[in-house]
């Protein structure tokens, strides 16, 4: 689904944030990217929707070869990939509906946007996915109402509802509790599952990256220096990503823990 | 250097001596200014005028009692006139200023050069007070309402579109890049992830901007731009202080009003 070749970005500052990438993610894989800040997380998946601009490389999604698009086949482009961003970066002054509907702006025109006149079908799968995460009834509140795992949730739909090939997700935990961290992994993945969507998560905590992944990429100073199923993550691996440090209380069983009230959302939505 | 070795130990102070010398030199050359300058203006009175201000005072405010209150019926039309120029000229402002500040701002203009060109516009217009504008505009397009409406639209261009492009660039970028990732257009990123940002600001600026004109143009009228201004320059110049007190306590309510108004505005907004 996605092909990365030889990647790099090196930022006016002189920064290298990404030295020869190469990363291949199937149909239907979801992907943790752990490793320590400044690793170039954020840059790598920026660079495949070409937020941020890499400075050599090649990105394939599917056939199509993102970084020689221009402009306009670009943002055609961009509507094949969803993003789910750490702060949520919602529209804090829409409504949750237009921020969900938001996601469809790549292909409605400019003034059905602005009167806010989106296809009917839109606005049907708007509320498909709405009733899906749980939050039906928060449908005409303002995004800054919400709680954080409201929000990001309001987040994921934005995303979906692109009816994307690929999820890009950019910390989508960061500024969460733990408990709602792992409903909204969770929540990712068993979307991901439905749809049978390619994902790259970000993610820095290595313990929620084993949970919900079968394959994590550990990088470190803009290079891969790990790629394997989650069992592999030895203390010689993380020290490898992220530097010396007593590692042994970070690894976890790699079986999900089955909590009774993190499985409510799941319930609800279903 | 603010740590300091000492065989007592470690002392701290904010600045060094050096720096703390200069600052006072600092000091002694500002009083020496205020000083001299005092001695100049002092030079300048003529103090035997200054001795019997207080009776002048006196003098006049006895002859301004009682308002004149039957000149009231002269006075409605200058104060309608008077809110007209204030809200027609804010309303040519705003319209005016929107596209210029996007033009000024460094995250939205669409080029350097077009930058310069909005920058320019803004300081000229701000750096002519709506006074002087109206006194040029009454050479223009003659005296009355309309020269005053111009003056003092021209007037707040400026003022608008300034704190419009500040606010601009300080919006929160993650909100318009959410909306890029989803592959709208530029109009469009514009539409759902800058103007939700800043239409608080813009409906406050308007307001206030409105508030301030009305006060503004209140003295208008004494270069002949319309206005309850002309009234009052009548009144003063046929020593007519009953109708001057009357005129003085019209614009006082005016404006007590319009703060009133605006004060109210701005709370919905916010």
């Amino acid at each position: 689904m996605l092909r990365i070749e030889d990647l790099n970005k090196k930022y006016p500052t002189g920064d290298e944030a990404l030295k020869d990438v190469k990363l291949e993610v199937p149909k239907g894989q979801v992907m943790a990217l752990i490793g320590p800040s400044g690793a170039g997380k954020s840059t790598l998946i920026r660079c495949v929707n070409r937020l941020v601009e890499p400075t050599k490389g090649k990105v394939f999604l599917g056939d199509l070869e993102l970084t020689e698009l221009s402009r306009w086949k670009l943002r055609q482009a961009r509507r094949r990939m969803g993003m789910i961003f750490q702060e949520y970066a919602l529209v804090e002054r829409l409504t949750v509906m237009e921020n969900v509907l938001s996601g469809r702006l790549g292909y409605v025109g400019f003034w059905r946007s602005w009167f806010r006149r989106f296809p009917g079908e839109d606005v049907r799968e708007a509320y498909r996915l709405l009733d899906r995460v749980g939050l039906m009834e928060m449908a005409d509140k303002r995004a800054d109402e919400l709680s954080g795992g409201q929000r990001q949730r309001v987040g994921i739909c934005r995303a979906l509802i692109q009816n994307p090939d690929l999820l890009l997700v950019d910390e989508p935990t960061a500024s969460l509790d733990p408990k709602t961290s792992r409903q909204i992994m969770r929540l990712i993945n068993e979307l991901c599952d439905e749809r049978s969507l390619a994902a790259i998560i970000n993610i820095h905590d290595v313990l929620l990256a084993q949970m919900f992944s079968k394959r994590i990429v550990g990088l470190e100073q803009g290079s891969i220096v790990y790629d394997g199923p989650p069992e592999d993550l030895t203390p010689e691996v993380l020290t490898r990503i992220y530097g010396e440090e007593n590692w042994e209380a970070t690894i976890g069983k790699v079986e999900e823990e089955n909590e009774e009230e993190d499985s409510t959302i799941s319930k609800a939505a279903s | 250097m603010p740590k300091i070795d000492r065989s007592s130990g470690l002392s701290w102070r904010k600045h060094t001596t050096k720096k703390e010398l200069t600052i006072w030199l600092y000091w002694l050359i500002g009083l020496s200014i205020v000083t001299y300058a005092w001695n100049l203006i002092s030079e300048k009175t003529i103090w035997f005028f200054v001795q019997d201000a207080g009776t002048q005072a006196i003098d006049i405010g006895s002859r301004m009692v009682p308002p004149k209150l039957s000149y009231m019926d002269k006075l409605w039309q200058p104060v309608w006139d008077t809110i007209n120029i204030a809200t027609i000229g804010t309303i040519i402002a705003l319209i005016i200023a929107v596209p210029v500040a996007f033009a000024a701002a460094k995250n939205t203009t669409p080029h350097p050069l077009i930058r310069t060109i909005a920058l320019f516009i803004i300081v000229s217009s701000r750096s002519v007070n709506s006074l002087i504008w109206a006194l040029i505009l009454v050479f223009i397009c003659g005296p009355g309402i309309f020269a005053g409406t111009i003056a003092i639209g021209l007037r707040s261009i400026g003022f608008c579109a300034k704190l419009l492009y500040e606010a601009i660039e300080e919006i929160d970028h993650n909100q318009v890049e959410a909306i890029q990732a989803t592959g709208a257009s530029r109009a469009q990123q514009m539409l759902y992830g800058i103007v939700p940002q800043v239409l608080p600001t813009f409906a406050g600026v308007g307001v206030y901007r409105w508030d301030i004109n009305i006060r503004e143009s209140t003295i208008l009228g004494l270069v002949g731009a319309g206005g309850i201004g002309l009234q009052l320059n009548g009144s003063i110049n046929t020593l007519a202080w009953t109708q001057v007190s009357m005129i003085l306590l019209v614009i006082l309510g005016t404006v007590i009003i319009s703060e009133w108004i605006s004060a109210k505005v701005r709370h919905a907004i916010i």
